[in-house]
């Protein structure tokens, strides 16, 4: 396959979405201008102007029509899918994280990094329909791990929050009282920082990539642990395929390092895994620098890749794809 | 109405230009377009009159790709039209943000398609599946299965030294002095006078060159061609960095060094793909 390369942001990435239909891709990087294209052809389609700092993860809602971003400029906002238009912005004492709508667009999950004496926290905003209605208010506000959290999601049905973060500790929430319902163990558990996070198509089980160097798939109810992926290097990304049994991980060293090793030694490649045999299928190369954000397009169809080296490689299968065998 | 009359005049220019001509355009036949077939070729066929009023057929032959079969929804349709927006709309053309990839890139399969993960390691490499233990607590070092009984137990114990992982012409040079019962650490066995650089060495033995290979021979025709003589658990074809093409050599791992010999007599001087393949051993690499 060739990859289709987009170069519109001029510092590393941090954040990858497609969009429900998989026409959309929504990229976010540490420079302050999160990005959409169309994600056939990697054409430019616009930019959201406004944050001032990195931003650091975002979300489409169901219909496309709503973006939501957060940053490190204390800040999550909302957008205008089509315009670009700012429609409202939650302020913070402290850094935003991960951002994630609920199913049904109604609930925002918000994340913010410890900063100064606060610690960290998970919010939940309410989202109005008419812009002119939207609130600040957090719905509810939880506190109590350490560190920052990488990532924070939507249970199935809403009714859980789904977080990982610095503390290597995936918890899940209730999304209505705040209590802690499940703790991944230790022994069973990552053993580092949690990078990454995502839901599988159904929401029925998702991944998470950790800087240990392993990804691992939970059940997204019981929290059991079904599979672990191990690699050699630190996990950054992850995604799960929603056609075929894969999960794609990709990473790299860390960027400090990435000067004195070579780009071979690096391994900087996107690795594919058979999500039930745990096995390595193959590897796609391409990206100068650490993988920071992985995604697959809804249809499974093609995955996009965005690195350290400020690139987005967006990859359309071949056939002969769909046709590995075990 | 402006343009309208732009349209006209634009039309009328043309005419003219044509009138300049011959003027006996209409007596060519019409334009053909064929295709695109299955293959995604289509061929236009155009007929027009060369300086000297002869008539040519000029037939343009294009392959038409689809990039991927998508079918989308009507609000991503929608999305298609949308108007480009913050910096994207003051986006000049020649920026080119967006670029294909002049590199093709390949899922790159960590082993030779076709060839099974354990069968290759626990055969050709008794120490590695010792290493990893983990996975199956029961492996005789004496015969290299899985899970069937200990070394203790092992029905082959009496051919101990002969199977010892090591290929059979170098047993001959095990010192008689080894025992049995006593514990042999992996550098020391098969002789004390193995070194360090030829453990690692032992990994890239049973390796088979192959030169004179076409430009279109890919891995896989080469796993199927030596497949035929036993387990491969390597293929390697040198491909050019910037071309993407072949450079005429390649490499295969037998797991058996029998299977290597009997590849290498067989296959050398074997006319394939018009080009007649050299194999031969490969040398040892130097560093």
């Amino acid at each position: 396959m060739r990859p289709i390369l987009m170069k519109g942001h001029e510092r590393p990435l941090t954040f990858l979405k497609y969009n429900r239909d998989g026409d959309l891709l929504f990229s976010c990087a540490k420079d302050h201008t999160p990005t959409v294209w169309f994600a056939d052809n990697g054409e430019r389609l616009g930019t959201y102007k406004g944050h001032n700092g990195a931003v650091w993860c975002c979300d489409v809602s169901r219909d496309s029509m709503r973006l939501i971003t957060g940053s490190a400029d204390q800040t999550a906002k909302l957008w205008n899918v089509q315009t670009g238009a700012q429609i409202f912005t939650f302020n913070f004492d402290s850094p935003a994280r991960a951002v994630d709508f609920s199913v049904g667009d109604k609930l925002a999950v918000i994340t913010t990094d410890p900063f100064m004496e606060l610690t960290s926290a998970i919010h939940v905003k309410r989202i109005a329909r008419d812009p002119d209605e939207q609130t600040g208010e957090s719905v509810l506000t939880i506190k109590g791990p350490q560190g920052r959290i990488n990532r924070a999601v939507w249970g199935p049905l809403n009714k859980t929050i789904i977080s990982g973060g610095e503390d290597a500790v995936v918890r899940i929430w209730d999304s209505e009282t705040g209590k802690l319902l499940k703790e991944s163990d230790k022994e069973t558990g990552h053993s580092k920082t949690i990078s990454s996070l995502t839901k599988s198509a159904d929401g029925s089980h998702f991944l998470t990539g950790s800087l240990d160097k392993s990804a691992k798939l939970w059940d997204s109810r019981t929290l059991t642990l079904i599979k672990t992926y191990v690699t050699e290097r630190p996990v950054n990304a992850c995604a799960i395929s929603p056609l075929l049994d894969h999960v794609v991980i990709g990473g790299g060293q860390d960027a400090s390092h990435v000067t004195t090793t070579d780009r071979r030694a690096g391994k900087f490649e996107a690795k594919f895994f058979h999500k039930i045999l745990q096995e390595e299928i193959g590897g796609v190369k391409g990206h100068f620098g650490p993988i920071n954000a992985l995604a697959f397009n809804p249809d499974g169809r093609s995955f996009s890749s965005g690195g350290e080296d400020g690139y987005v490689r967006l990859h359309h299968f071949d056939s002969d794809y769909f046709n590995i065998k075990m | 109405m402006a343009a309208a009359i732009a349209e006209t005049t634009k039309l009328r220019w043309g005419e003219l230009e044509e009138d300049d001509g011959d003027g006996l355009e209409f007596l060519l036949p019409p334009k053909v377009v064929e295709g695109p077939d299955e293959n995604g070729v289509k061929r236009t066929i155009e007929y027009k009159f060369d300086g000297e009023g002869n008539k040519v057929r000029v037939t343009t032959t294009t392959r038409v790709r689809k990039l991927a079969r998508a079918r989308l929804s009507r609000r991503a349709v929608e999305r298609r039209e949308w108007a480009k927006f913050g910096d994207a709309a003051r986006e000049d053309a020649g920026s080119r943000l967006t670029m294909v990839s002049t590199e093709e890139i390949l899922l790159e399969r960590p082993r030779a398609p076709g060839s099974k993960a354990e069968e290759p390691r626990v055969a050709g490499d008794p120490l590695a599946s010792l290493s990893k233990g983990g996975a199956v607590l029961m492996v005789c070092r004496t015969c290299g299965k899985k899970g069937d009984h200990w070394t203790s137990k092992c029905p082959y114990k009496d051919l101990a030294q002969q199977t010892d992982n090591m290929p059979p012409t170098e047993t001959t040079a095990t010192p008689a002095t080894a025992n049995k019962s006593t514990y042999i650490p992996p550098g020391m066995r098969g002789g004390g006078e193995r070194t360090g650089s030829e453990m690692r060495r032992r990994n890239e033995e049973n390796s088979v060159r192959v030169t004179n290979l076409s430009e279109d021979t890919c891995e896989a025709d080469l796993q199927d061609l030596f497949g035929t003589f036993g387990a491969v658990s390597r293929v390697y074809v040198a491909v050019d960095q910037k071309t993407g093409m072949s450079r005429g050599f390649g490499f295969v791992n037998f797991v058996h060094k029998d299977d290597a010999e009997r590849a290498i007599s067989k296959l050398n001087g074997y006319g394939y793909d018009n080009l007649i393949l050299r194999v031969e051993w490969a040398a040892p690499r130097s560093n």
